[in-house]
């Protein structure tokens, strides 16, 4: 690795380095640039669905539902004392009356509220572990006597379809990040071409005193990484000063949400590796093409 | 004594012609070149010269036969193992075939680096080839600022630095004055009493006469003139054969 980045001063005169004279390097900082973005979107996307699934995973809402107030509430005292016992549980909180009266004011209208419209008793229960059709199962068969009117949701099946979307958005970043690494790949072969084409009677002679095709490939190799290492370096710093733009935005709506799908610090990590691994790339892709173009000569 | 080089009824043909078959450029060629010997390869122009040097240096493969270096038969060699033969046999090309960007110094340590030779062990051997051919005060020149003589003796000096088996050699004086070719025909002997085999394409009947136990072939149109490959010296003015050279 070391001896195609820093080979000797001679080999690096045989091959005349025009380097940021051609499109390459400018080429690979727009795919490396939209590589980053690609990725901290999907690092990003991925960081919030887990701190979403972490809190809502082991969490169950029971609601009684019962149109006679103070039925509801013996109800309600009898939940919570069942659940309160079970060990499965970690943590038990009726929400107070006026809390969830509060919740529904803006749509039904706080007077009605008191009066016409019978709101159910909320408890939110914190399992130790994660919700499962089996611990809900479970659940709803304890509170069946004590609280007929009780129902048991697990809040994680709300948001089923937001995880879906989550999941849709790290497969999309991912088939992005993949497309555009092809698409560097291809940059990388055609210009690896172009400078066997240009050297070609360099190249011949150097086979004809007795060079390899390994000693050929080296002269371009390290070429072609340092333009990819210099425009992936140039992406990266673009791409960065994007999301921090972009961050400082999205930090401003206030949403939990938004808040909790920002980049952690492996996040940052693995976007500042992105233009080395545009560099192996190229320097991986650039080694085939040439190989494969001077095995077709003597 | 055995051979270094050997041709067996080797053929070579270009590409196709139109009706599917094209001439061959060289046919039939058999012969031995043996070891220490010194060579002159003669023909008009035309005759097919550079393409049974091209195949002597592996720049070419034939179309048939059996070419055997060093004992090998480097006709079905793999290309990974081309280099290596290729190192044995240094090369004086018709057009020179310097590298424009490298300087003299540069393109005359090419071969050593190729194969190589540390960057602190260079100095001496280049500087003294150098000296050799006469350009040591044009050691930083590159290619095109030096005169058609300079750079035929840049090449010859790239050729032999790394003191190969066999020395080929493509009308090496047809760019320098007479004097010049004899100075370099001096620094073939020179090689060739050092022990390594020249072969010398040229048609410069009074250069080959000058150089004593030289040992010659003839090609006319593709072919040897004498098949079995016997080597005839001194070039007899009224023979038939040396009537295409003139």
């Amino acid at each position: 690795m070391w001896s195609l980045l820093f080979p000797s001063v001679h080999d690096r005169k045989l091959i005349p380095e025009g380097r940021l004279s051609g499109p390459m390097p400018w080429v690979i900082a727009i795919m490396v640039f939209l590589t980053v973005l690609a990725a901290a979107t999907g690092l990003s996307v991925r960081s919030g669905a887990r701190s979403v699934n972490a809190d809502l995973a082991g969490r169950v809402t029971v609601q009684i539902v019962e149109a006679n107030p103070d039925e509801r509430a013996r109800q309600a005292d009898a939940a919570l004392t069942m659940l309160r016992s079970d060990p499965k549980i970690a943590k038990v909180v009726r929400v107070p009356d006026a809390e969830v009266q509060a919740i529904l004011a803006p749509w039904i209208g706080g007077d009605s509220l008191n009066t016409d419209i019978p709101v159910p008793a909320l408890i939110d229960v914190d399992l130790v572990e994660a919700a499962n059709v089996a611990t809900l199962s479970e659940l709803r068969a304890t509170l069946e006597n004590a609280a007929p009117g009780a129902r048991v949701d697990a809040n994680a099946s709300w948001l089923g379809p937001v995880f879906d979307l989550l999941v849709t958005l790290q497969w999309l970043a991912l088939g992005l990040v993949t497309l555009l690494a092809i698409a560097t790949a291809a940059a990388v072969v055609l210009s690896a071409r172009s400078a066997l084409n240009s050297h070609g009677e360099t190249i011949k002679i150097i086979h004809l005193l007795g060079g390899t095709d390994k000693q050929v490939a080296r002269l371009f190799q390290r070429r072609i990484a340092l333009d990819a290492l210099f425009g992936g370096v140039f992406g990266l710093i673009l791409g960065v000063a994007v999301i921090l733009v972009f961050a400082g935005q999205a930090g401003r709506l206030g949403s939990d949400l938004v808040r909790s799908a920002s980049l952690g610090p492996v996040d940052w990590i693995i976007l500042i590796f992105i233009p080395l691994l545009a560099m192996l790339l190229a320097l991986f892709t650039a080694r085939l093409t040439i190989m494969r173009a001077l095995g077709k000569a003597l | 004594m055995e051979s270094i080089v050997q041709f067996e009824n080797v053929g070579l043909r270009y590409g196709t012609a139109n009706d599917g078959v094209s001439p061959e450029a060289l046919t039939d060629i058999t012969f031995k070149l043996f070891p220490g010997k010194f060579y002159f390869l003669t023909g008009a122009s035309g005759a097919g010269k550079t393409s049974l040097l091209k195949m002597l240096y592996l720049a070419q493969r034939p179309s048939r036969g059996v070419i055997k270096l060093f004992d090998v038969d480097t006709v079905m060699l793999s290309r990974a193992r081309l280099p290596g033969f290729r190192r044995r046999i240094g090369v004086v090309f018709q057009d020179f075939r310097l590298i424009q960007h490298l300087s003299a110094y540069d393109n005359i340590a090419l071969p050593l680096r190729v194969s190589g030779v540390k960057e602190k062990d260079l100095h001496t051997p280049v500087s003294e080839m150098l000296s050799w051919v006469g350009l040591a005060d044009r050691a930083g020149a590159q290619p095109a600022t030096l005169s058609g003589g300079e750079q035929q003796r840049v090449a010859i000096a790239r050729a032999v630095i790394s003191r190969p088996e066999v020395l080929v050699a493509d009308e090496p004086t047809g760019n320098v004055d007479p004097e010049m070719g004899m100075r370099l025909m001096r620094l073939f002997e020179a090689l060739n009493r050092l022990g390594t085999t020249v072969v010398v394409a040229t048609h410069d009947i009074d250069l080959m006469s000058r150089v004593k136990n030289a040992q010659m072939m003839r090609l006319d149109k593709g072919r040897l003139s004498d098949p079995t490959g016997a080597l005839r010296y001194p070039p007899k003015p009224e023979d038939d054969h040396w009537e295409g050279a003139r």
